[in-house]
């Protein structure tokens, strides 16, 4: 009996081994474990078997079951993973393909600058406002004492529109000062704005486009002086070049807005190939500014014997080729796809103080 | 404004260098835009003598001649002319670079005989002069001596702006008291003589434009000799820009950039009669000196004569009068007319001249009667004859009034601390008086000639400008008060602009303005000139823009032309709906057009592309789509059967979509369909800043969702989007979404219907919906549906 066991056992065992597939291993767990199989047969015959008999063929029997059981379990786990694999293996593609790229586009830097400026300058204190394009000549000229019919208007170069039916004459703005005159008349002091905008002269040459950007400043506060201008100047162009100071030269100068009046130099070094700002011995202008003159501050209601402040201006297109290295101002109003992703900068980066205003 | 060194020193007794007075006249606000100094590109150039002069061996024209040099005696070879033993002449060393042709000397055998050198022309240096020859000059001239000065071109050109506030600047003299207040030297003035008429002016001036010209000094010489001026004078003339024509013009020209004050000379002889300053008449014209007929009108000041208009006042003298050679008696005019007269009259005429340019920006008042003495002077020093008594019509013009100035006032604006006496010494250089009137001020006297300062400030200015701006002190201003400072509004639009880069658009920046016909194509009112330029840079530029997109759309087409088919872009930006202030909106406009191939299938931009782009941005500027209604058809300008708008409600516009109309863009240069969005975000809710940024609690349900599919037909007219909205709002507590899975239309389907699959997803919040729930939520699905045409397909 044993050895008809044993027997079985090793006759088992061997045609385990040789299935390759999945139906000859369930022929097999059929012919032994099924109803009538091998090993059943050897499990029905124990009823008959003495206790004996039964206590050593028993465990034997079982044993011989649950082992071929097992044994043809794992083996079928053996052959669905080999199947899978080759069927995985055939289902093979080239991984090396290019896919369809994600475009990522580009900010353009009249738009990037003016978001570093304005963050810049609201860390500063200062309020964004904005104003129209389309001005009236108070706001922007009468109010910012441009005297009547005087070559000081001719000089803006105005774009006018034709005259509306009560004979008035609108016009496109020739800096951001307007938004001086519409902040003041609507609100008190103490005031500390910037007003980026477009603005608009009828030039259009190498260095000029007919449209161009500006950033204004004005702060109206108790105790400020030109001193206090120059200080948030040099801080702005530092902080704005990313550099650790940036000196600044005031030389004389005529608004009609201001008085006094000057235009700003910042230090810069032309020795190199690249021009760089805050080191070296030559000087670069880069904005107006001064002290608003009494007559804007009557225009607008404040009082010029108790209040007084400053207002600059920048243009926002100038900074931007000076910082970027931007050669033709014109390029930047062309939308060349070539120049947008060029000079363009990565959507991810939002300016902020912390980590740079760019990358 | 161009002025001489030497012009300057009449007025400036300094030892300065050209670069000092440079640095000097900027640090004071006359901004210097260019110095021209000829002796720099004459520095190799010096005077030689030619000893000997010989026949060349080999060429019949040329010489050989031994010269005596600032080097040495020299051989050299010569073809001019007028190359003799004894000549005076200029020489240039080897190596000199020749300014005519840019060319190096360098010592080569012309025809066999080496040349160590050359004898120049006026013509090879670039100056005015008789170039048959080499130059010739005067024989006691030392030998070595630079040629700039031999030739008299030692005097260096400084051009500079003045700003519209200082027309003192216009004349020479001021700009020297400027740099004598700038310590760089002392002004001197010049000493003008007051001359005692021979006889009584015979010609009678009388004023009835008085409003325009307040003041007329004249007066007659003469037996005057009228030729070319001396040639200092037409040196000085020449070498900032002016022509020399005859010395009783030159002497006008000189005197108006010597003292900013214009002057005019008649020739007396063709006066007729008395001079009568008055108003042009109705249909007057006089010929100009400039040789155009001009039109005198009404409003126009005019010098008469018992012929008519004979010049306009302040602006420009007439033809018929004019002096030149043959002139024998003159009549000076040194009258004041008033800014804003001329301004008037150089406006409407289009007449450029000196004297217009000074007197529209004011000349000092109170040099009237200076001025014509001062020519007086002139003219009988270069010209000869006898002066009459002043003939001088009406009073003398209004001086710029006194100014109570605070001393405090200088700190106050500028931060600088300066006492009274310190403030005194400042302004007295620059010709005011200051006296202690009490109480802390000064009672300023301001010059006649500095008509713009009228206030507290303008005193300010000048004494800070030349104690110096680069004195200011630093200050910092007070800690910012205010934390929230670029609004939510602005930052949702930066936001906006950089979610629709990071979708693959580049951004743009294009002109505010198009053409007409391209505002018109985007639904401007032809007939409406409101937003149209009156001088406009171009056709292409001739209105305010009333869409984003039109620019974008020919940009894309200027991209395609060179190659560059695939093209998207995006402007964040103002549109003009009328002048008004409120008229102004801002848009965010972006256009995608082109395709590519690829393995795995074309891609291109679609209505759909478009769609999810836009819902992309919305939701990246944090609007609650949802609310959003998405329906069929926008503005003309898009493709009548291909977009759609977005609407808050059922009026106000958010955004529209989809296919640019294919004429539209054929219009504006692009022949491929083109795609895009334009979002108005003044329509869009206002973001709001909320009192706490705690997010609301988190509700998780604990039952499955299920869905269920449903098939509906819909009449093509219908909008998908409205069975959507109405299905999912029959239970928002339960239905969580919405999801189109199929849409088809062809056999099976009606003609004028679309097939529509949907699965709505229900998940339920409060317990297991049982199938009865679940049924009963169907049919009002189903209800729902039906009631907006939809039926359900079985």
């Amino acid at each position: 009996m044993t050895i008809d066991i044993d027997k079985l056992e090793a006759a088992l065992f061997a045609q385990l081994a040789d299935a390759q597939t999945e139906a000859a291993l369930e022929e097999l767990r059929v012919s032994a474990l099924g109803k009538k199989g091998s090993v059943s047969e050897l499990l029905k015959g124990m009823g008959a078997m003495s206790p004996e008999d039964r206590q050593v063929f028993g465990p034997k029997i079982n044993g011989l079951k649950n082992a071929l059981n097992d044994a043809i379990n794992a083996k079928k786990v053996i052959l669905a993973d080999a199947a899978l694999d080759a069927r995985l293996l055939a289902e093979r593609i080239d991984a090396t393909l290019p896919a369809f790229p994600r475009f990522m586009g580009k900010i353009h830097p009249i738009m990037q600058v003016f978001e570093e400026v304005a963050v810049i300058f609201a860390d500063m204190g200062f309020t964004v406002k904005e104003g129209p394009d389309i001005e009236d000549d108070f706001h922007n000229f009468t109010a910012l004492n441009f005297p009547e019919k005087h070559p000081a208007r001719d000089m803006h170069d105005t774009f006018f529109f034709e005259k509306n039916s009560d004979g008035v004459a609108k016009l496109l703005r020739t800096h951001t000062s307007p938004v001086q005159i519409r902040t003041m008349l609507n609100e008190k002091p103490p005031i500390r704005i910037v007003a980026p905008g477009r603005t608009y002269r009828c030039d259009s040459d190498q260095t000029h486009t007919p449209m161009f950007h500006q950033i204004e400043g004005l702060v109206i506060e108790e105790g400020v002086h030109m001193g206090h201008l120059k200080g948030v100047l040099m801080e702005f162009l530092a902080r704005f070049f990313e550099v650790e100071t940036a000196a600044v030269r005031f030389r004389p100068h005529h608004f009609p807005f201001t008085e006094p009046s000057a235009e700003v130099d910042v230090r810069c070094d032309r020795s190199g190939r690249e021009l760089k700002i805050g080191t070296g011995d030559d000087w670069l202008e880069i904005l107006g500014c001064g002290m608003v003159h009494p007559n804007v501050l009557r225009q607008c209601g404040i009082d010029p014997e108790i209040h007084q402040g400053f207002a600059f201006g920048l243009g926002i297109d100038r900074l931007a080729m000076l910082k970027y290295g931007i050669p033709d101002l014109r390029d930047m109003f062309n939308s060349d796809v070539r120049w947008l992703e060029h000079f363009g900068f990565e959507p991810f980066v939002s300016p902020n103080l912390a980590t740079g205003l760019s990358r | 404004m161009k002025f001489t060194i030497n012009w300057l020193k009449d007025y400036l007794k300094t030892d300065a260098s050209l670069a000092q007075i440079v640095e000097a006249m900027t640090m004071a606000g006359l901004e210097v835009e260019e110095v021209i100094d000829p002796a720099a590109k004459l520095g190799a150039f010096s005077v030689a003598k030619i000893i000997k002069a010989e026949q060349h061996p080999n060429a019949d024209k040329l010489r050989v001649c031994q010269v005596e040099t600032n080097l040495g005696k020299l051989e050299i070879v010569c073809g001019a002319p007028n190359a003799r033993a004894g000549l005076t002449t200029i020489f240039a060393p080897l190596g000199t670079c020749i300014p005519s042709n840019g060319m190096e000397l360098v010592a080569k055998p012309v025809r066999g005989v080496v040349s160590n050198g050359m004898m120049c022309s006026y013509e090879e240096l670039c100056i005015e002069g008789d170039s048959s020859g080499i130059i010739e000059l005067p024989n006691e001239l030392e030998i070595g001596t630079p040629a700039a000065e031999a030739l008299g071109l030692n005097d260096a050109v400084i051009d500079f702006e003045v700003t519209p506030n200082r027309p003192d600047w216009l004349g020479v003299n001021s700009i020297a008291r400027e740099l004598a207040a700038s310590s760089l030297g002392e002004f001197q003035d010049r000493n003008i003589i007051t001359h005692k008429g021979a006889f009584d002016c015979p010609i009678k001036v009388t004023i009835e434009a008085k409003d325009a010209c307040p003041q007329f000094a004249g007066r007659l010489v003469r037996g005057v000799k009228n030729g070319p001026s001396p040639k200092w004078l037409q040196n000085r003339l020449l070498a900032i820009g002016l022509r020399p024509i005859n010395a009783l013009v030159d002497i006008t020209n000189f005197i108006s950039y010597d003292r900013a004050r214009p002057l005019h000379v008649y020739d007396a002889k063709k006066l007729q009669g008395n001079i009568c300053v008055r108003y042009g008449k109705v249909g007057e014209t006089f010929e100009g000196l400039d040789g155009n007929v001009h039109e005198v009108s009404t409003s126009m000041c005019a010098i008469t004569d018992d012929s008519g208009a004979i010049g306009l006042g302040g602006v420009l003298g007439g033809a018929s009068t004019g002096c030149d050679e043959a002139t024998t008696d003159v009549f000076i005019e040194c009258a004041f007319f008033e800014a804003l007269g001329i301004f008037q009259t150089g406006r409407a005429t289009g007449i450029q001249s000196d004297a217009k340019y000074r007197f529209e920006r004011g000349v000092d008042p109170d040099f009237v009667i200076g001025g014509i003495e001062f020519a007086t002077q002139m003219v009988l020093e270069l010209c000869g004859g006898e002066a009459s008594n002043l003939e001088i019509a009406s009073a003398a013009p209004s001086l710029p009034q006194n100014i109570i100035f605070p001393i405090t006032e200088l700190k106050r604006l500028t931060g600088i601390d300066l006492n009274a006496s310190q403030i005194g010494e400042i302004l007295g250089k620059l010709g005011f008086t200051a006296k202690d009137s009490g109480n802390g001020n000064l009672d300023i006297g301001v010059p006649s000639w500095r008509g713009d300062c009228k206030l507290a400030a303008d005193i300010v200015e000048d004494i800070a400008r030349i104690y110096g701006f680069d004195k200011l002190p630093l200050a910092t201003l007070s800690a910012p008060k205010n934390r929230q400072l670029i609004s939510s509004d602005k930052s949702r639009f930066n936001i906006a602009r950089r979610a629709l880069a990071s979708l693959g658009y580049n951004e743009a920046v294009t002109w505010s303005f198009v053409s007409k016909e391209a505002a018109v194509l985007f639904g401007a009112n032809s007939q409406d000139n409101s937003l149209a330029l009156a001088n406009p840079i171009s056709d292409e530029l001739a209105i305010m823009r009333p869409s984003g997109l039109i620019n974008l759309i020919s940009a894309a087409g200027r991209n395609i032309n060179r190659g560059l088919t695939n093209v998207a872009l995006f402007e964040a930006a103002p549109i003009y709906l009328s002048d008004e202030p409120d008229g102004q909106k801002t848009v965010i406009a972006g256009i995608v057009t082109g395709s590519q191939r690829h393995f795995s299938g074309k891609k291109e931009a679609d209505i759909y592309s478009v769609q999810a782009d836009l819902m992309a941005v919305l939701a990246a500027m944090g609007i609650p789509t949802g609310g959003l209604m998405m329906q069929n058809g926008a503005s003309t300008h898009w493709h009548p059967g291909r977009a759609g708008s977005l609407k808050m409600g059922s009026k106000i516009l958010a955004a529209e979509y989809g296919q640019i109309h294919p004429r539209v863009c054929e219009k504006l240069g692009v022949k491929q369909a083109v795609f895009g969005f334009e979002i108005f975000v003044d329509n869009l809710p206002q973001a709001k800043q909320k009192p706490t940024k705690a997010r609301a609690k988190l509700e998780l349900s604990p039952f499955m969702p299920l869905s269920r599919d449903f098939a509906f037909l819909l009449p093509r007219e219908n909008a998908a989007a409205e069975l959507v909205r109405v299905i999912a709002n029959v239970d928002k507590n339960l239905i969580s979404n919405v999801q189109v899975f199929d849409n088809y239309q062809g056999h099976g389907v009606p003609d004028s219907m679309t097939s529509l699959a949907l699965e709505v997803t229900i998940a339920p919040k409060l317990q297991t919906l049982s199938d009865v729930e679940i049924e009963a939520l169907s049919t009002k699905i189903i209800s729902a549906a039906t009631k907006i045409g939809a039926t359900l397909r079985t």
